[in-house]
Parts: structure tokens; sequence; C-alpha cells
């Protein structure tokens, strides 16, 4: 009995959950209409207004839009897998350890992982230090998190080109571990562990 | 090139997570599109504002402003549009890549793209209540000043 009414309620849960995603679907698919007819009449405003400029800003726009078209499929069911296979308990679980070499190279191939926005990032960095994590790894983590992500490296090569993607990886790195580091030796760690 | 790597790397993922799981697969393709119906209007917007912006704004308008040799006036004002703005990267990537097309130097570009990922004006409330306030205000203010470093540096290597 009780086991059936388990089982009821996690249908009805998912159902809900179904019924949600629907309606939120709904809302995205009117407002990327809406965006559309709003910058149709702009374009058809301009073309009327400027006739001569008009061609210059469709080639311009139709180059970016297909560039757009070539990466962002792709980029987005990279992350869509990625959200799926790579739960963030798995970044908790991996990031307590703190051998301090070990950790840090976890600490940035973890943070490469296409998984998540900044606000996701906080709540886990904060779980971490709870859990002793090293600031420096934490730091780390963080920095690499929100700034070094894989996907966002293809569309950055592929928008603003290898040589710069390049060198600002690297020096975002070395900047992001010395970030780290400084702020171990500032803060006194055990001051939050204490607090939380 | 860069295009042709995502997109097979993208496919081998894909027929690697089918043959695993097509439960997963399928709500990962499900994510995939709600991500991208999410970005969509902006990233319509965006296409649309290059188009009409850079037939109006001559190159050497954006040469002068965010042209020409390493200038503190503007890598700060790059890094400070970076700190406040919220801009998803999948969007400011395109943007500061047209911004170069057009004439702008990297390293405003560069302070801009660090700043906007790594300071977070509109998160910090969130950084706060979850990491206090030491670990927030040392973060940001390392990485606002890090962030003239790393584009000082693009400046010279590139």
């Amino acid at each position: 009995m009780t086991a059936e009414n388990v089982k009821n309620q996690k249908e009805k849960e998912n159902r809900m959950q179904t019924e949600k995603q629907q309606q939120e679907l709904k809302k995205n698919v009117k407002k990327v209409i809406i965006t559309l007819i709003f910058w149709g009449i702009v374009l058809s405003v301009f073309r009327y207004i400027f006739p001569d400029r008009f061609p210059a800003a469709i080639s311009m726009s139709s180059r970016y839009l297909k560039e757009m078209i070539l990466v962002f499929p792709a980029v987005l069911i990279i992350m869509g897998l990625a959200d799926r296979w790579v739960p963030t308990t798995l970044v908790e679980k991996y990031l307590g350890y703190n051998s301090s070499f070990k950790g840090k190279f976890l600490a940035v191939f973890l943070g490469t992982l296409p998984t998540g926005p900044m606000y996701v990032a906080f709540p886990i960095a904060a779980e971490l230090l709870r859990k002793k994590a090293s600031l420096s790894n934490v730091i780390i983590f963080l920095g690499v998190w929100a700034s070094l992500k894989v996907p966002q490296l293809g569309v950055e090569i592929q928008f603003v080109g290898l040589k710069f993607s390049i060198l600002r990886f690297i020096f975002t790195l070395i900047s992001i571990f010395i970030i780290g580091i400084l702020m171990e030796k500032i803060i006194d760690s055990s001051e939050f562990t204490e607090v939380e | 090139m860069v295009a042709a790597v995502i997109n097979v790397s993208a496919l081998i993922l894909v027929l690697l997570s089918f043959s695993k799981s097509r439960e997963k697969s399928k709500r990962a393709l499900k994510i995939a599109i709600f991500k991208g119906l999410g970005l969509a209007p902006q990233l319509i917007s965006l296409i649309a504002v290059i188009g009409i912006v850079f037939a109006f704004i001559p190159p050497e308008l954006i040469k002068e402003f965010l042209g020409g040799e390493f200038s503190l006036i503007q890598v700060g004002g790059a890094a400070l549009f970076g700190a406040v703005m919220m801009i998803p990267s999948l969007i400011a990537l395109p943007l500061a890549g047209s911004l170069i097309d057009a004439g702008a130097s990297y390293t405003p570009v560069a302070a801009f793209i660090t700043t906007l990922t790594m300071v977070g004006f509109v998160t910090i409330p969130v950084e706060l209540k979850e990491l206090g306030k030491k670990i927030t205000i040392y973060r940001n203010g390392l990485a606002l000043i890090f962030a003239f470093v790393i584009s000082f540096l693009i400046g010279v290597f590139i």
C-alpha cells in the first residue's frame, strides 16, 4: 500500500515536471517568435529609410548567422551531454581530496568541464570549504569554472581567434593559480571553517 | 576548421552517449534544445544589432575608441563594463569577435572577457551568502587587477 503510494507520488511529480517543462518550452518559443517579428519590422523600416546601407547590414548579419549555425548546435549538445553525464556530486567527491598537486590538477580539470553557470558553482565551493578542501583549490576551481570552459573555448576560437584564445587560456590559468595561492596566504582558513 | 572539430566531437559524444544510455541521451538533447531556445532571442538580437550597427558606425570610430596601443583608460573601461554586465559568454564571445573584426585591439577585448567571466557584480550577493565577505572581496578584487595583467600580456604577445 505505502509502496504504491510512493510510486503514485513519484508519477505525479514526474507528470508535473513535464508539464512545467512544456510550459517553459512554449514560453521560450513564443519569445523567439516575438524577437524574430520585432527585428523583422526593425530591418524593414531600416531598409525603407536607408536603402543604400541595407545590403551592408544584411551581409554582415548573415556572416555571423552562418558562423553561429556552424558552432552553436554542437556546443549546446556537448553542454547538454555534460549536464547528464557529469553530476556535480562527482565534482564534490573529487575535490574533497587535498593532496596538493593532484588536488590542483583536479580543480582545473573539473572546472573546465561544461557544467552550468556561476551561481551553481558558489554553493559547490561553499560545500567544499566546509569539507575542508584547501582554499587555493576552491578558488582555482571557481576561476576555471567561470573563465575556461571547454565548449566556450570552441566558440572563442571560432569568433575571436586561435592565438588569442590560447594566450588568454595560459595567462588566465596562471593568474587563477596566483590568485588562489595569494588568497590562501592572506585569509586564515580556520576563520571560515569555524564560522560555518 | 574549428567548427569541424566541434561538430565531429559533438557527434562522437552523442553516439557514445546513445550506446550507453538512450534515456540519458534523449534528456541531454532535450536540455540542449532548451538551452538553445533560451539563448536564441539574444542571439537573434545580436545578429541584427551587429548588422545595423556596423552599417552605420565606420570602422574608424571603433578603432578610435577601442583600437590603438594599450591605454589604461580604454582597458579600464572595458574591464569595468565586463564586471558590471551579465552577458552569457556564448553571446559575449561573438560580440567580442565582431569588435575585433571592426578594428578593436585585443587588449580591451581581453579585459572585457576576463572580467565578464571572473568578476561578477551581479552575482556578488550569491557569492557573499555562500562564501562570505572576505573571500568575495579578495576574489573579485584580485580578478579585476589580474584582468589588467592578462590583457596587457595578450597585447604584448599577440
